[in-house]
């Protein structure tokens, strides 16, 4: 008996990289971010508490914490919603039978290896810049493109498209999920002559929720955190068109040294994400599906 | 009809191809191409294929090159990778094999603690790293590789799961203690989960830009990321097709690693479904 209870001890011993890491890296940090953000935190001289003040100042006297909020969320809900979308496409046409299947995952999916790198951010720069490749080819065809990262119109969907072109990671995750739907399924929807559409919205789409909920989760959180592109490619203009909440939280921890403020912005951020994750949480008892639960 | 509606398919998968690797070819071709071929020619192919962007880029102008940086990253990286891998193995192996008491609820929080946004972390884990005089090196890197990385743990918890305890029991029966059975036993047969473990750590590191931004401040010390960045903003007219050469060598480790190690990536990618 003794013998046993020593030996499972022993497992204290193999995760202690993790637990010491995890007190010093993690819960340290998250409680020290929130107790920094009630203070005025310059580096050279200590925190001075403050109160609210910084929670007060974002909302009333920092223009570029508002416009960066709107900015990140429109960023947010219009690349990930297309990056699902487009990803779920492709990885239906892809889930039928045709030859090559293993050819087009891979070209689809290459861009998206490079995940948020600098070389990215840069050939994105040389394709949208003026006089870049897309406008020249556009060009060839006589039409005039627009100043793609010049233009406030322009320049946060030039962003996107960056983050939607790297769809191939969630369509590898939705391909394995299609897979999983047994063919059965679909044969016996279509004896009962149920279409094409029938189809997807009845057995597909609720089979994938599980995955569907699960990438969107993880986009959404990595969304909201995105930094090198709008980094590299715009610098956040033109008129902080791009200035996404990363760049906003980057400039004032790193730039200005306002640890305290940039403290609040992060505790603001992550509360931002807490709230969308929950109503994401919460909206999936209205149409997750699990297919446990059909039997 | 059936055999039509193939071949219509099979036409826009490819149609779709090429507009996703476009750029890259194009990216590729631009590197061979003089600067001003660059930015005015719509062509694909260099009108002459010259090496100017790769020897200038190489050697840099009276400032650290392209070498240097190259090295630099992998000084950064393969350490970095060394590192999740035998403490994310190790921690693994203690959340999978063992019953201890709170072990649920420290598996909990090292699950929940993969969708805590890092930007919550940032400051205070850059103001430690301050204080205990870490910064302008790797050893923020390498520090927190050591303390064991979630995603990665989580991963090697699932490859233990999947192996019979009654493997380890065996062993145990023949005097075997808990560490010789994982380096003997268990470590042979997780070769495929150890190759996916790294080359998605090996790219991600190689990728990363915001942690080399804040850390590392010296030129000397830059890594691919930030000398790329250095490049496109530290000259006035920007020679494009040294950009190009140097873009492309930055992309090229990730490129070889896809290519060569696909089914891993691609396993690693979905066995944990977790990033991207």
């Amino acid at each position: 008996m003794n013998k046993i209870k020593r030996k499972e001890y022993v497992g204290y011993l193999y995760i202690l990289p993790w637990i010491i890491g995890f007190l010093t890296l993690t819960i340290a940090p998250f409680v020290s971010t929130f107790l920094f953000s009630f203070t005025d935190y310059s580096v050279l001289s200590g925190p001075k508490f403050t109160g609210l003040s910084n929670y007060v100042t974002m909302f009333t006297l920092d223009d570029l914490f508002l416009k960066s909020l709107k900015v990140t969320l429109v960023y947010v809900f219009f690349s990930v919603p297309c990056k699902l979308v487009f990803a779920l496409f492709v990885a239906m046409i892809l889930n039928r039978d045709i030859k090559g299947i293993g050819v087009y995952r891979t070209v689809y999916y290459l861009p998206s290896i490079f995940g948020g790198s600098v070389a990215l951010s840069v050939l994105w720069r040389m394709l949208f810049m003026g006089d870049g490749l897309i406008n020249r080819m556009l060009a060839t065809l006589s039409i005039n493109g627009p100043d793609w990262l010049g233009d406030t119109h322009y320049s946060l969907i030039t962003i996107s498209l960056l983050q939607v072109w790297q769809f191939g990671s969630s369509m590898v995750i939705f391909l394995v999920g299609l897979k999983q739907i047994p063919d059965y399924l679909y044969e016996a929807a279509m004896i009962d002559g149920a279409g094409k559409a029938k189809r997807f919205l009845h057995i597909t789409l609720p089979l994938l929720s599980p995955i569907i909920f699960f990438n969107l989760i993880m986009q959404t959180i990595n969304s909201f955190q995105t930094f090198t592109a709008a980094y590299v490619v715009t610098s956040g203009g033109p008129m902080h068109s791009t200035y996404l909440y990363a760049l906003l939280l980057y400039d004032n921890a790193f730039r200005y040294f306002k640890m305290g403020y940039a403290s609040a912005l992060a505790w603001f951020l992550f509360m931002v994400l807490l709230v969308v994750t929950s109503l994401l949480f919460k909206s999936s008892g209205f149409w997750l599906h699990y297919m446990d639960s059909e039997n | 009809m059936k055999k039509n509606k193939n071949l219509i398919t099979h036409f826009f998968l490819i149609l779709f191809g090429i507009v996703m690797v476009y750029p890259l070819v194009w990216l590729f071709m631009s590197s061979f191409k003089e600067t001003m071929e660059v930015v005015s020619s719509s062509k694909l192919l260099p009108s002459k294929v010259i090496f100017d962007g790769y020897v200038s880029g190489w050697k840099g102008h009276g400032r650290p090159g392209f070498g240097l940086f190259i090295g630099n990253s992998l000084f950064l990286t393969l350490p970095t990778v060394v590192l999740t891998l035998v403490s994310s193995i190790l921690v693994g192996y203690g959340f999978s094999r063992f019953e201890f008491p709170f072990k649920k609820i420290l598996f909990g929080l090292m699950i929940g603690s993969i969708l805590l946004p890092n930007t919550v972390l940032l400051i205070p884990r850059y103001l430690i790293f301050r204080n205990i005089k870490v910064l302008d090196s790797y050893l923020p890197f390498w520090i927190q590789a050591a303390a064991g990385v979630p995603f990665f743990i989580f991963m090697f918890v699932q490859f233990f799961r999947g192996i019979p305890k009654s493997l380890d029991e065996s062993a145990l029966i023949d005097g075997c203690g808990s560490f010789k059975i994982l380096i003997f036993i268990l470590l042979p047969l997780m070769a495929p989960t150890i190759f996916s473990a790294s080359i998605l750590q090996f790219i991600w590191t190689w990728d990363d830009f915001f942690q080399s931004l804040i850390y590392i401040s010296s030129i000397a010390r830059f890594p691919v990321s930030l000398g790329l960045r250095l490049s496109i903003d530290a000259m006035g007219i920007p020679p494009w097709n040294e950009i190009a050469a140097m873009s492309l060598l930055a992309m090229t480790p990730p490129i070889v690693i896809f290519f060569s190690a696909q089914k891993y990536f691609v396993e690693g990618i979905v066995t944990t479904g977790m990033k991207g």
